[in-house]
Formats: structure tokens, C-alpha cells, sequence
């Protein structure tokens, strides 16, 4: 028998190691059009510790390893490039801890959103988390290890990297390591004081090592909600328009977004704000502030804000939101492509611009959108192209938008999200040398055999 | 393109001006209400067509039956005033449009037109609607909903075609000559708007609450009196058709159900709130809602009933939060026949 194999047998047990064919093959792609890679092995651990022991079988034969959470990168981040072992996280899914005084939650390295959601709503009603809009089966490191970001990124600090209060952390060469306030105190309440060396880990879309836990701040649940949808004809208001409902901080979630389907939405921009709050009075208060903002915008009945019943306005309030993923497979056939830009605010009108110029060019649809980020710092622009995975020509043509989309991201001053291997090689090409310099020092102290997803993010 | 049926004469030898001065959003002393409506009449901008909420009363209002409300339309369209911000009203435009998906499909009396609300069509349920044929949806819809949109020319442009479209998939080849409107609004467009405007009707609409009470007579002896206070919500588009409303209270009478006296009720009944929301003027639709419910709570009721489903979207929840109950007419007379 294989001895690699038979050596993940012995530490994760045989029904939590898999080289069928069967298996492999699921593990070779996810729902994007980058190419299939097949694994050599798929592993499922249940501790840190059997995190541990796979590294050190994986150096001892030099074999690549890929961690996964949900799967649900659509660029290949969780692809084997090189082959090897895919390190499936599901299985370590416990809710650890939940401080109530403290505002924040530890949980294993491949509990999903959705668990840690319906944990939070069952026991801690009064606490929530920042959702991003993917499936409920994305977890929350993998999350963090693409700096990913929710319906909590516009009022409530940034990135979901950026509310990370501490993790531990399986490095490349095998050592376990905790960062943040667990690492000298039992809490996990901060990364601060310490010399911060999270960002190690956040954003390296698991190049330098394993996350096997993670604090995360949780936010207070207000019990009253409600959304407002202002509708525009000009994309070139967007960025007045955003900036005056930011000024407000009346806003919980704001999303700006476009797309040619359905019919009487062609031509159009909604800019969905939601907005929370403990009282009815104070939700009334809040819709008048943010209603005032764009008084002398509506005034002028050139645009405005839509009335909505509330079947319509359930839908808008829920999070995780269920537009982007209906929309992915507006196609049918399950293909969804989505190229992510972090860029300032005042690029909106050029990125619309550019997507329905690329989608144009290509003949595909599109759906286009921004989600405000940290009050106001940037913009996670969105670019969603779906297509039918049973139409070659269908794929083709939306890989070509998929690079023309990051080229045309990085020349509008913005950069491309969990990007794709082409994608890396564009941002890494423009990237200041000594910054490349020393992610490959650092790729070299914390992966010293190169093991460590392989193929993604490697600086020469 | 049809014409308005209006005569300037009557306006010059009325008196009153009742289309202005009768008006529950717009205040005008006698003198400044002739100087506007003139302006109106003339085809100027007036602050009736700026101010108008578009609540349709006005064509109740008027003795002479000279369509004051019809006109205002007319005459926002043709200065370009919008009511509603543009980019709504264009989406509005597009989403209510015939789709030519319209299949024909066999019906037999009674039958029913949902006008563009077959997310409804669950309620058309029960002994009430036994054996009731039903269409609906985008390709027979009235849209004479562009009344707000100040976009007669739609209504215009349309109606031939959704009138057309019933007879030949619907009701000609059954030889049915009678159709039920489930809303108001298409009972007002087939037997006010369209006469208005010369458009030829070749079937008789009925009221949806001309058929329930009718149908509940024949159940009569399966009645059970509900014996509770029920405030009614009048739909804008009732104002077309005001003699109907009676069976609002033919209807309460038959149900053991108590109408007591309220302010805002009959002429004096007050828009829902949904069409202002759209007009921007968040402070009189909060107003509105506001004095509307506060007004059917204090005279003791408990449920508040409905005929419009877009009134019912948009004041169940202030109606809820009062402590009533909203509901749908249908659905009150399913209670009262112990379904």
C-alpha cells in the first residue's frame, strides 16, 4: 500500500483519508473556470495536532498540501496546482468560546459561517458576526485567509481579516503557533498590544501555514432592522451618492450594484443600505438621516429612493445575502465567475464602466456591484460573470473577461481579490520589489519546503 | 391615440371648483383654487400638478363626472412633471409590460381577472370562489396604475392590447360576457377610464365585491355572524367606481360584521400611504399612516379589511403594530362561512 497513505490513515483514521478517483476528482476544481489539478490524497483532521502530523509527513516527502474550507473560491486558491494533499478543515468545526462581556468568538479552523451564525442566534441572540454573501458552508478561517468581507465590513471595521482577535496556527514547518492575546494571556480578546503577526497568516490564502483556530469579534444583534433601495440613472453619482449615506453612519451594509437582468433593472443602479437598530424610534430616526442626505438628490425626481413591500424587503434584510448566489446560476449549468476588486470609492463609475465594456467584448452577462468597506476606506467591487458549465465556448469566453477583469482592475488603481494564478502574476508583477522581496523571505522562514499550496502565490 | 372626454365648459360655469377645494392634501382658499385649476385647465404649470399625491379622489369629487384626475395626468405628462422619480417610474414601465406569454386557456363563469396580482391567486379560494375561473399577470393587466407615474400614454398605448388579449384567449371563446375584477383598478379602467378615454369595453365588469356579496346571499343560511368592529381601508381606485362601495357595507351587514363611524372613511377616506412613499414625501406618508390608523383604533375595531393587496402590503404592518388585524374581504367572509 502507499505509504503516504497509510501514514494519513494512521492519523486521521481511514475514513478521513481518501485517494479514489471518485474523491479526487472533486477536489481537483471548484465552481470557476480556472483548470483542474488533482490531489494525490484528501484529507479530513480532526485536531490541531493531526494538522501537525500531516505537515511533518507532508516535509518528510516534500508533497504539496492545500487547505480548504468551504471550497467556494471560484479562483483556484484551493485547487492543487502541484498535486498533493487537500487538507478538507470540515471536520474541525467546534464553536470553542463565546465571550458575551468580551464580544468575540473562538472557533476551529473549519467551522463555517452558517454554524457559527445559527450558534450565535440559539445561544447568543444578542451577538452577531460579519456574514459575508456566500454559501452558509464558507467557513470563517478561510474566510480570513483571502481578507474577505461582509455585511458587517461597512460599519463595524473592514475586512473580517481585520476582526481576527487572535489564531493559531499550524506553520508551514510543522510548529503550532498562537497569535494575539491567546498567545500570552487565556483570552482572545486582541491582537493588540503585541507585535502583530496575524497578517503572517491573513491574506496568504494558506501559503505560509494552517489555521486551525480563530478569535473573531462579534457585534451586538440589534433587534429592528430595515433596508432602503435608492435608484439611480447615472453611474457617475455613485460616489456622491455613497459618500453622503456613509456620512451618515445611520448605515449598516451599503451595496451598490447593476446588472442587465432583470429586464426593468437594464439601465439602472441600486445602492441597498441596510440599517439596525434597538428601537423603533431609533429605526425611524435613521431612516429620516439617511433619507435627508439625499434630499436634494430626490428632490429633482432624476432618481430616488424605491418603495418596496415587504416580501421584497425580506429579502434584502437577511443575511447572507441570496441576490449574488441566485444570480450565479442565472445561466443554469452552475458556473460562476466573480473577480473581487478592492479599490477606492471614487473608481465605481470607471470599474461599471470597464465591466460592461468587457462583458460587451466577450458577449457575456454580467451582474457589477460594490460593497462598502470600514466606513468609507475602499470598495470590495464586484465583477460576477456566471456561465454554463456545459458550454465550452461559455468558459472560454468568461476566463478571457476574467483576465481582461483584472487588468482592467489594477489600471483603474485597484486590486484584484482572491485572484486567480494569471491574476496573482499581474498584481505580483506590479508590486513594489522589496515588498516582493519580503513576502518571499517570510514564504521561505514560515514554508522552508515550499509545501504549502504550491503554485498559488509564488514569488520568484 | 384616444382623447380625454372633457368639456372646459363645465369648469368654467362651476362654482365650487370641489375637485380642488374638496382635496385632503392640497389647501387652496376659493379664490386660488379657480386661479389653479384655470392654469390646469389651460394646459400651464399649476401647483395642483406638482402637489397632486395622484389619490384619484378628485374624480369622485367632481359633480359634472369631467375627469379632473384624468386631466391632471394629462397635463403632468405633457409639461414633463414626474411624479415619482424617474428611474422608478421607467423600471415600472418595463416590469408591468405585456411579456406576449399569454397562453389561452378555457374558462367557464364565474371568472375572475387578477389583474397583475396572481401572487393573490391563493386567495381565491374556498365555497366563495367555487368553481371561479381565473387569468392574470402581465399580458391583461390594466396598468392603470400609470396614473401615478403620470403616464397616461401607457394606459393608452396598453389597454387595447390587454382588453384584446382577454377577449380572444378568455372569454370570447367561452362565450362568457362578465368579468369579475379581482382590484378596483381594472373595474375602474373598464367602466371610468376607458369610457373617458373612448376605448370600447366588450365585456361587463363586475366588482369583485358586487360578486362576493351576491354569492354570500346565496350561502346566507351557512353565515355565521363574525360579530366584531371591522375598519375599512378604501382603495384610491375606488374613487372611479364609488357606487360600488356600498357593498363594503351590504357586505358587513351580511356578516354580522359592526362599520363603526370613523373620520377617514367613505369621501373622506385616506390613501394608504404607498403612492406618497414613492412620490419622496416621507413625512406626509408617515403622517398619513399614522393619522389613518390611529384614526380605525380608536373607534374600537379590530380588524382592518382590505380590498387593494398593495394597500394591505403597505399598511399591514402599522395596522399589526396597532393591535388589528389586517385582512383581505375575501378572507372575512371565509371566517364568517366558518372556513
Amino acid at each position: 500500500m502507499d505509504q503516504v497513505y497509510e501514514r494519513l490513515s494512521e492519523i486521521v483514521g481511514e475514513n478521513y483519508v481518501s485517494n479514489t478517483a471518485e474523491e479526487r476528482f472533486i477536489y481537483s476544481r471548484d465552481q470557476g473556470v480556472q483548470e483542474p489539478h488533482m490531489p494525490d490524497y484528501v484529507v479530513m483532521p480532526q485536531s490541531t495536532l493531526e494538522v501537525q502530523s500531516i505537515i511533518r509527513l507532508a516535509n518528510t516527502h516534500k508533497i504539496p498540501v492545500v487547505p480548504m474550507g468551504g471550497g467556494l473560491v471560484l479562483s483556484g486558491l484551493t485547487v492543487p496546482q502541484k498535486h498533493g494533499i487537500v487538507l478538507d478543515m470540515k471536520r474541525m468545526n467546534k464553536i470553542l468560546e463565546v465571550s458575551e462581556g468580551s464580544h468575540y468568538a473562538v472557533v476551529e479552523g473549519g467551522a463555517s459561517q452558517g454554524m457559527l451564525d445559527a450558534y450565535l442566534k440559539k445561544h447568543h441572540p444578542g451577538l452577531k458576526h460579519s456574514l459575508p454573501d456566500a454559501p452558509p458552508v464558507a467557513t470563517i478561517a478561510g474566510n480570513i485567509a483571502i481578507h474577505g468581507s461582509g455585511h458587517l465590513s461597512q460599519s463595524e471595521g473592514g475586512f473580517h481579516s481585520e476582526m481576527v482577535t487572535g489564531l493559531e496556527v499550524v506553520l508551514g514547518s510543522g510548529e503550532i503557533v498562537r497569535l494575539g492575546s491567546c498567545s500570552t494571556v487565556p483570552g482572545w480578546f486582541s491582537r493588540a498590544p503585541l507585535p502583530d503577526l496575524a497578517g503572517l497568516f491573513l491574506g496568504w490564502n494558506g501559503t505560509t501555514g494552517v489555521i486551525t483556530k480563530v478569535g473573531i469579534k462579534l457585534f451586538p444583534r440589534p433587534k429592528f432592522h430595515d433596508v432602503l433601495i435608492y435608484m439611480t440613472e447615472d453611474i457617475d453619482l455613485a460616489p456622491d451618492i455613497l459618500s453622503r449615506i456613509i456620512n451618515t453612519e445611520a448605515a449598516e451594509d451599503i451595496n451598490y450594484a447593476l446588472s442587465p437582468k432583470p429586464d426593468y433593472l437594464n439601465g439602472f443602479q441600486m445602492t441597498v443600505i441596510n440599517l439596525t437598530a434597538n428601537t423603533q424610534t431609533e429605526l425611524n430616526l435613521k431612516k429620516k438621516i439617511l433619507r435627508d442626505a439625499l434630499l436634494d438628490y430626490y428632490e429633482t425626481k432624476e432618481s430616488g429612493f424605491m418603495p418596496m413591500p415587504p416580501a421584497m424587503k425580506a429579502g434584502f434584510v437577511e443575511a447572507p445575502q441570496k441576490t449574488l448566489s441566485k444570480f450565479a446560476d442565472v445561466k443554469r449549468g452552475g458556473g460562476f465567475e466573480y473577480v473581487g476588486a478592492i479599490m477606492p470609492i471614487e473608481k465605481i463609475p470607471d470599474a461599471c464602466r470597464e465591466g460592461v465594456r468587457i462583458t460587451g467584448k466577450h458577449g457575456i452577462t454580467y451582474s457589477l456591484g460594490a460593497r462598502i468597506i470600514g466606513r468609507g476606506h475602499a470598495a470590495m467591487f464586484f465583477f460576477a460573470y456566471p456561465f454554463n458549465r456545459a458550454d465550452h465556448e461559455d468558459i472560454e469566453k468568461v476566463g478571457k473577461a476574467l483576465e481582461d477583469t483584472n487588468e482592467a482592475a489594477l489600471n483603474l488603481g485597484g486590486i484584484p481579490w482572491k485572484a486567480e494564478v494569471a491574476g496573482q502574476r499581474m498584481i505580483l508583477d506590479r508590486m513594489d520589489s522589496q515588498t516582493r522581496s519580503l513576502m518571499k523571505k517570510i514564504k521561505e522562514l514560515l514554508d522552508p519546503n515550499g509545501i504549502m499550496n504550491p503554485g498559488n502565490w509564488e514569488v520568484s | 391615440m384616444t382623447e380625454l372626454a372633457f368639456d372646459p365648459k363645465l369648469c368654467d360655469a362651476c362654482a365650487t371648483i370641489d375637485c380642488v377645494m374638496k382635496c385632503q392634501y392640497m389647501e387652496f382658499d376659493l379664490e386660488t383654487a379657480v386661479l389653479e385649476h384655470k392654469k390646469l385647465v389651460a394646459g400651464e404649470q399649476s401647483k395642483i400638478l406638482t402637489d397632486c399625491v395622484t389619490c384619484y379622489a378628485c374624480e369622485e369629487y367632481c359633480p359634472y363626472n369631467n375627469h379632473p384626475f384624468y386631466l391632471i395626468v394629462d397635463r403632468q405628462e405633457e409639461l414633463g412633471i414626474h411624479p415619482v422619480p424617474v428611474p422608478i417610474e421607467k423600471s415600472q414601465v418595463v416590469m408591468m409590460g405585456p411579456k406576449g406569454k399569454l397562453k389561452p386557456k378555457e374558462v367557464t363563469p364565474p371568472v375572475i381577472n387578477m389583474c397583475f396580482f396572481t401572487v393573490m391567486n391563493a386567495s381565491i379560494r374556498g365555497t366563495l370562489f367555487e368553481g371561479v375561473s381565473k387569468f392574470g399577470g402581465s399580458d391583461i393587466f390594466c396598468n392603470l396604475m400609470f396614473l401615478h407615474f403620470a403616464r397616461n400614454s401607457t394606459i393608452r398605448e396598453r389597454l387595447p392590447l390587454m382588453i384584446d388579449n382577454i377577449m380572444k384567449n378568455f372569454l370570447a371563446p367561452a362565450g362568457v360576457e362578465e368579468l369579475i375584477c379581482y382590484h378596483d383598478e381594472c373595474y375602474g379602467t373598464y367602466t371610468s377610464w376607458a369610457p373617458a378615454y373612448g376605448i370600447e369595453v366588450p365585456f361587463k365588469p363586475v366588482h369583485l365585491f358586487d360578486y362576493i356579496y351576491h354569492r354570500m346571499l346565496e350561502l346566507k343560511p351557512r353565515i355565521r355572524p363574525l360579530g366584531v368592529k371591522v375598519a375599512y381601508q378604501r382603495p384610491c381606485s375606488n374613487r372611479l367606481c364609488p357606487q360600488t362601495d356600498h357593498f363594503v357595507d351590504d357586505i358587513f351587514s351580511l356578516i354580522g360584521v359592526e362599520r363603526p363611524k370613523r373620520e377617514f372613511e367613505y369621501e373622506n377616506a385616506l390613501c394608504c400611504g404607498g403612492v406618497p412613499e414613492a412620490q419622496q414625501r416621507f413625512e406626509l406618508t408617515d403622517d398619513l399612516q399614522r393619522k389613518n390608523v390611529e384614526d380605525m383604533k380608536a373607534t374600537g375595531a379590530t380588524y382592518c379589511v382590505f380590498n387593494c393587496p398593495f394597500c394591505f402590503w403597505t399598511l399591514a404592518e402599522p395596522v399589526v403594530k396597532a393591535g388589528m388585524v389586517p385582512i383581505m374581504m375575501s378572507d372575512l367572509c371565509l371566517m364568517a362561512l366558518g372556513e
